[in-house]
């Protein structure tokens, strides 16, 4: 799928098919790793399928091309959920997902641009990308190019003050093409977000911080593919989307589930994963 | 090499090197609200549209720094030493570890820095950078060599770091003698048999006097301006180890993990040899004028004195 550099165009029922293999890719790598992060992966995969499938450009066969747009993924141990669409777009190929996680392999645990072909950011310590996305985002605006830069970050992860120094920044500087996406899954490492510390009403804060925001679930494609094309063509300032979503989602026993935060599951677990997906 | 003559600050050399960098449009200079004092607005004033102004908020212009960098530009990133500090993570696993070069300043380093006190007064900077995988580490030693190592970071293609200072120091080169200067190459400014004092930053005058003083005594030293922590020039350090008794090494900094360490960490790969520490012996520094301070501190060319008479006397 995908070597030109335009718009991937896809419809609903091929985006929704899409993020359903992801899924599948995304319990198969944990598992066959005995290690990963199942929760974030599958909240996150129907907007990441969504982005990929209609607003990023990019090219397969050159990587670095400097005018693709960028997706920093700042929430960098949902990276299954990264491997699994850039083996849907061609850049991994199934083996490359089979090593996820061990010595050598180009699917590092957390996201690493060092390692992996189509990545835009070394992840991995959490509150950074969105920096990191500013700082692209910037330079395209030096460059005079219309590159967009897509950045996402988890709910536990704007705990983090960086998160706030980059909203500020970004909003003073009027960066329009800086797009934030938050994963609001409501669950980070040790337990809900609302026990852990509380981020509250986030679109709202955005907001206060000048930003342009819309709320959508998470896992309604249409919605989804609608908020994106919002955001890729607002361009007053910075703008966000709030991504109503729940840990876990498709697999029953992980969703909103504390547990599937950062654990992988067993072979009767898979063998359940996979009915449920398929 | 001429006899000293006063220059400005190495911090002046930063500023001035930044102007001559920016014939490069792929230059460009972030700021944490102390342009003013790194000398970062010379830049500033020259080319707005390639100054990015990001407030009191180190943690955030590290990693913009990066994206930048990312996208094909050669960032410069300063506020004071002290508060690179705060981004030591953001360094660590947002600049250096994807490999992305984005050159970092921090002024205002070391005891020196002086009255502002010990909250300004960086002594750990040189050591927890030392530790990073690929990270140059510099710290000139007056102005004119800070202009010239800062200039050669352009096609550098590692992230660096460099220490500045906010006093005025003797100037150790001239225009001439400064562009033998490379990084990573220490720099021979006075020869001699006895004694190696191998310096950076402000103590390499405290060297040069010192090495004057010890003439007197009959004891030769020569003085080697290591500019460069990191990567750590062997070569000169074996070339001491061949033809002279001992070392002493001088720096604004803490004696854990700074040039001392470096020395003695790799003297020790040799099978040792005699080596005395000249900096700050663990412990944060106070208010006080500059000179007073580092006299304070034991920062001086007296020290350096002292610790090569220990030397000659017990090899």
């Amino acid at each position: 799928m995908g070597g030109d550099a335009g718009r991937r165009n896809l419809s609903i029922p091929e985006l929704q098919e899409l993020s359903k293999d992801c899924r599948k890719h995304i319990v198969k790598m944990i598992h066959n790793a005995g290690a990963g992060h199942p929760g974030g992966s599958l909240s996150a995969i129907d907007i990441i399928a969504a982005l990929y499938g209609t607003r990023l450009r990019f090219k397969t066969s050159d990587p670095d091309w400097e005018d693709r747009d960028r997706f920093v993924m700042s929430k960098g141990h949902a990276s299954p959920a990264v491997y699994s669409i850039l083996h849907e777009m061609g850049f991994l190929n199934e083996n490359d997902l089979s090593t996820f996680r061990a010595l050598g392999s180009v699917c590092q645990g957390h996201v690493d641009m060092k390692w992996t072909d189509g990545v835009d950011f070394s992840a991995g310590s959490l509150g950074m990308g969105l920096s990191f996305g500013l700082g692209c985002a910037l330079a395209a605006r030096m460059d005079s190019s219309s590159r967009e830069t897509w950045v996402m970050v988890g709910d536990g992860e704007i705990q983090e003050g960086q998160i706030w120094e980059a909203l500020m920044a970004a909003d003073f500087h009027s960066v329009s093409g800086l797009k934030l996406i938050v994963d609001r899954n409501r669950i980070q490492n040790d337990d809900f977000v609302n026990v852990q510390m509380e981020v509250g009403d986030v679109a709202s804060k955005i907001e206060a911080f000048g930003w342009s925001v819309r709320e959508i679930n998470g896992h309604d494609m249409e919605e989804i593919v609608e908020a994106l094309e919002w955001a890729s063509n607002e361009n007053s300032g910075p703008s966000a989307i709030v991504a109503h979503t729940v840990k876990g989602k498709g697999v029953s026993f992980m969703e909103d589930n504390p547990s599937f935060h950062g654990k992988a599951p067993n072979d009767q677990e898979l063998e359940r994963a996979l009915e449920e997906l398929s | 090499m001429s006899a000293p003559s006063t220059g400005g600050a190495s911090r002046d050399g930063y500023g001035s090197a930044l102007l001559r960098l920016s014939a490069d449009p792929r230059v460009v200079v972030l700021e944490a609200d102390l342009g003013k004092s790194t000398k970062s607005c010379l830049f500033r004033a020259e080319h707005p549209e390639r100054t990015v102004s990001l407030g009191i908020a180190e943690q955030n212009m590290m990693l913009v720094a990066a994206g930048m960098a990312s996208s094909g530009k050669v960032p410069f990133a300063s506020t004071f030493a002290i508060f690179t500090e705060r981004a030591f993570e953001q360094v660590r696993n947002g600049i250096s570890r994807p490999g992305l070069a984005v050159h970092i300043c921090g002024s205002h380093g070391g005891i020196h820095t002086g009255t502002d006190g010990s909250s300004a007064q960086s002594i750990e900077d040189l050591a927890i950078y030392r530790t990073i995988p690929g990270l140059t580490v510099i710290t000139p030693c007056d102005d004119l060599s800070a202009e010239e190592l800062t200039v050669q970071l352009l096609d550098h293609g590692n992230a660096s770091y460099t220490r500045t200072a906010r006093n005025k120091t003797p100037r150790m080169y001239d225009s001439e003698t400064v562009k033998s200067l490379e990084i990573g190459k220490g720099s021979l400014l006075r020869e001699g048999g006895d004694i190696a004092i191998v310096a950076c930053g402000v103590m390499v005058s405290e060297a040069m006097e010192a090495a004057e003083l010890l003439e007197g005594e009959g004891i030769s030293a020569r003085v080697i301006d290591m500019h460069t922590i990191k990567p750590l020039d062997s070569g000169i350090l074996d070339d001491a180890r061949v033809n002279c008794r001992g070392i002493v090494t001088a720096e604004d900094h803490s004696v854990i993990g700074g040039l001392g360490s470096a020395v003695a960490e790799y003297l020790a790969t040799k099978g040792g040899f005699p080596l005395r520490m000249v900096g700050v012996n663990d412990r944060f520094g106070e208010s006080g004028a500059s000179s007073e301070l580092m006299r304070h501190m034991g920062l001086t060319r007296n020290e350096i004195i002292a610790q090569a008479r220990e030397i000659i006397n017990s090899v």
